[in-house]
């Protein structure tokens, strides 16, 4: 079990910079998913952890040691792969002990071993097969095996579960989570699936741009986005939002169109803001409402247990998720409306949450 | 499943295949079936038709020491060239893949060797390699008498498997170095993961997953060897010294054009494609077995 210490790194191609300096702090034990969009940098940080690619700037340690310099095996991680990387021309038992024939673990304590992580991942019948013969699912364990009979200080997935299918992928995120239970080792876990990082992670890093943009619980940056990107990229459907300016009686949205009665802000008076508010915490009322936005139902998406209503904000795109019994209808006027305290505020310019009651400005008594 | 061409009448399918098995039977099949003949028959010195003597031939071919000289020194340069000649493009190969720079101007500029004639290339290696004049020469101003392609059997045959192994190491190596690259690439971090050198990960993984091609090439080799070498010893020894390097292919030019011996040298060729026959055969029987296709 190990802790793992991330100081200022970088990492440069020729002529790129794909990852400006990251800091992380990574608990033993702790399952950790970095999550971000395709190019945000997120597995090239992991790949050097991992040791398999260069670190160009700032350090990395493992256990207080630093790995900068140290080959992957000396690092004493595992990894779990998008694509598996299973060694076609071995077996299945092959496979998951090929690290410890390297290692020269006799044998017999080889075949035990193997049988026990086998067993686990209850994989025991198919321990002659080759790879080609697996499923998706069943290649899927092999190469955890594979990563878990090392009993490594650190177990990296590289987007492991993006190859399955959508009712696999939520049983083995189930599996990987009590495996990490039972097995209690530092994890790190890439992805750009928000509910696989969200159900998974002790500690949600969000990247994007080849920076940290927020570090916290998955509860955390949900209720609290750092940031104008985390907000829009964390959550489903997306945090709608809202062009705004700060006025003396509360806000003006859309270019003056809208006008929301907020109690005081803290916010200069004049300073352009984006507006945050989710789908889910909006409630659909009859129109006309009062303090309530009026809008027009564009499309309803069913889901069964619920349904997306998309609706046009005077050409402003806005979703709302309603659980309740309410089935508009296309083309029909609805208002929208939501409670002051579910508002996020972000500056226009830098796209940085906004803390709008601060200490220093006294809470507002409804 | 195999996507299958189907056609609604069987006579359409053998128009397609028409024009395949005339070439194949023009250019093999007849050449091949006249050789049989020739090889059962003598021809008379001056016309006038051939006399049938049966397995005549073979019988005076297989009692002369020559001949059985003949095969071996063509066995001995098929081993030493086909091994000389992967063993160098794998190494190449292998030490290309690890570092890409520049890696498509080798490509271009290693496949040149195969695209040279035979005799031109043995004829740069007459020079390259005499030893009065090319690079032993050096050897031979200190250890003089040491290198002589001339007088000494072994030196020619040396050369010989020089300048073949020469021709087709960048002939393997493209095919080795496409081969090292279809390996994805996460299969080697994922063996660098589990603690497996250098070394170790190209005898692990990368050595049995570019076993099909390594297969392939033997093939091609061993078969070529035999073929491909006339030229070569053509322009570089004309078979000496003392029948050193007179290899099958060569002996039945020099027996059939030079020695003017039609039946004997159909005989041997008869005898030199049962070989390459029997040789590849064995090949798929007992070596692809250790294959791995993915």
């Amino acid at each position: 079990m190990a802790s793992i210490t991330i100081r200022d790194v970088t990492k440069s191609y020729a002529k790129m910079q794909v990852v400006h300096g990251v800091d992380l702090d990574i608990a033993t034990g702790e399952f950790v998913v970095i999550l971000g969009p395709s190019g945000c940098g997120k597995s090239t940080l992991l790949r050097m952890i991992a040791g398999l690619e260069d670190i160009s700037g700032g350090t990395i340690a493992i256990d207080g040691t630093v790995v900068n310099k140290l080959e992957p095996r000396e690092r004493g991680c595992a990894m779990v792969f998008q694509n598996y990387a299973l060694y076609p021309h071995m077996s299945v038992a092959q496979n998951i002990g090929y690290s410890l024939k390297v290692s020269g673990v006799p044998a017999a304590e080889r075949t035990q071993r193997i049988q026990a992580v086998a067993r686990t991942l209850e994989l025991e019948h198919l321990l002659d097969r080759k790879p080609m013969a697996l499923s998706g699912g069943q290649r899927q364990r092999v190469a955890m095996g594979r990563a878990m009979i090392r009993e490594p200080k650190v177990f990296l997935f590289d987007e492991p579960l993006s190859n399955l299918d959508a009712k696999l992928r939520v049983q083995m995120r189930s599996e990987i989570r009590k495996l990490h239970r039972r097995l209690a080792a530092t994890s790190v876990f890439v992805t750009h699936d928000q509910v696989e990082a969200m159900t998974l992670a002790d500690k949600l890093v969000v990247m994007n741009g080849g920076r940290v943009e927020q570090v916290g619980t998955p509860a955390e940056v949900y209720s609290r986005p750092a940031s104008r990107f985390v907000a829009t990229f964390v959550g489903a459907p997306a945090m709608n939002m809202l062009e705004g300016t700060v006025t003396l009686d509360g806000l003006s949205l859309l270019g003056d169109s809208r006008k929301l009665n907020v109690s005081r802000t803290g916010l200069p008076v004049g300073s352009k803001v984006a507006v945050g508010i989710r789908p889910e915490a909006v409630r659909l009322v009859a129109p006309g409402t009062p303090a309530a936005l009026e809008a027009t139902v564009d499309l309803v998406e069913e889901l069964g247990a619920g349904r997306v209503v998309y609706v046009d904000l005077d050409g402003a795109p806005f979703s709302v998720v309603t659980s309740e019994t309410v089935h508009p209808v296309p083309g029909s006027a609805v208002g929208l409306q939501f409670a002051e305290t579910d508002l996020h505020f972000f500056s226009s310019e830098t796209g940085a949450r906004l803390d709008v009651f601060k200490a220093s400005v006294p809470e507002p008594v409804f | 499943m195999e996507k299958r061409v189907t056609f609604s009448r069987w006579t359409i399918g053998i128009l397609f295949a028409v024009p395949q098995l005339l070439l194949i039977f023009t250019f093999f099949y007849w050449p091949a079936g006249q050789a049989v003949y020739w090889s059962l028959t003598l021809q008379q010195p001056w016309g006038g038709g051939n006399i049938w003597v049966g397995l005549d031939n073979f019988r005076s071919i297989l009692s002369n020491a020559d001949y059985w000289n003949s095969i071996s020194a063509s066995l001995i340069f098929a081993g030493i060239s086909t091994g000389l000649a992967m063993f160098i493009a794998l190494v190449l190969a292998a030490l290309t893949d690890r570092q890409l720079a520049g890696s498509r101007l080798y490509r271009v500029v290693l496949i040149w060797p195969y695209g040279i004639a035979a005799p031109a290339l043995a004829m740069a290696f007459r020079f390259i390699l005499a030893p009065e004049a090319g690079f032993m020469a050096v050897v031979n101003q200190v250890w003089p008498g040491f290198w002589d392609p001339g007088l000494d059997g072994t030196d020619a045959m040396a050369s010989i498997i020089v300048a073949f192994s020469w021709k087709y190491v960048g002939y393997n190596f493209i095919f080795f170095l496409a081969a090292f690259q279809a390996i994805p690439r996460s299969l080697i971090e994922a063996a660098a993961m589990d603690g497996s050198g250098v070394i170790r990960r190209f005898w692990d993984i990368q050595f049995p997953l570019i076993t099909p091609t390594i297969f392939f090439l033997l093939v091609i080799n061993i078969t070529e060897s035999f073929q491909d070498s006339f030229g070569i010893v053509d322009i570089m020894t004309s078979g000496g010294p003392a029948n050193a390097t007179n290899l099958m292919v060569y002996k039945i030019y020099s027996d059939g054009f030079k020695g003017l011996d039609y039946s004997g040298a159909a005989a041997q060729s008869i005898i030199l494609m049962l070989l390459i026959v029997v040789l590849t055969i064995f090949q798929f029987r007992f070596i692809e077995r250790r294959v791995h296709y993915r």
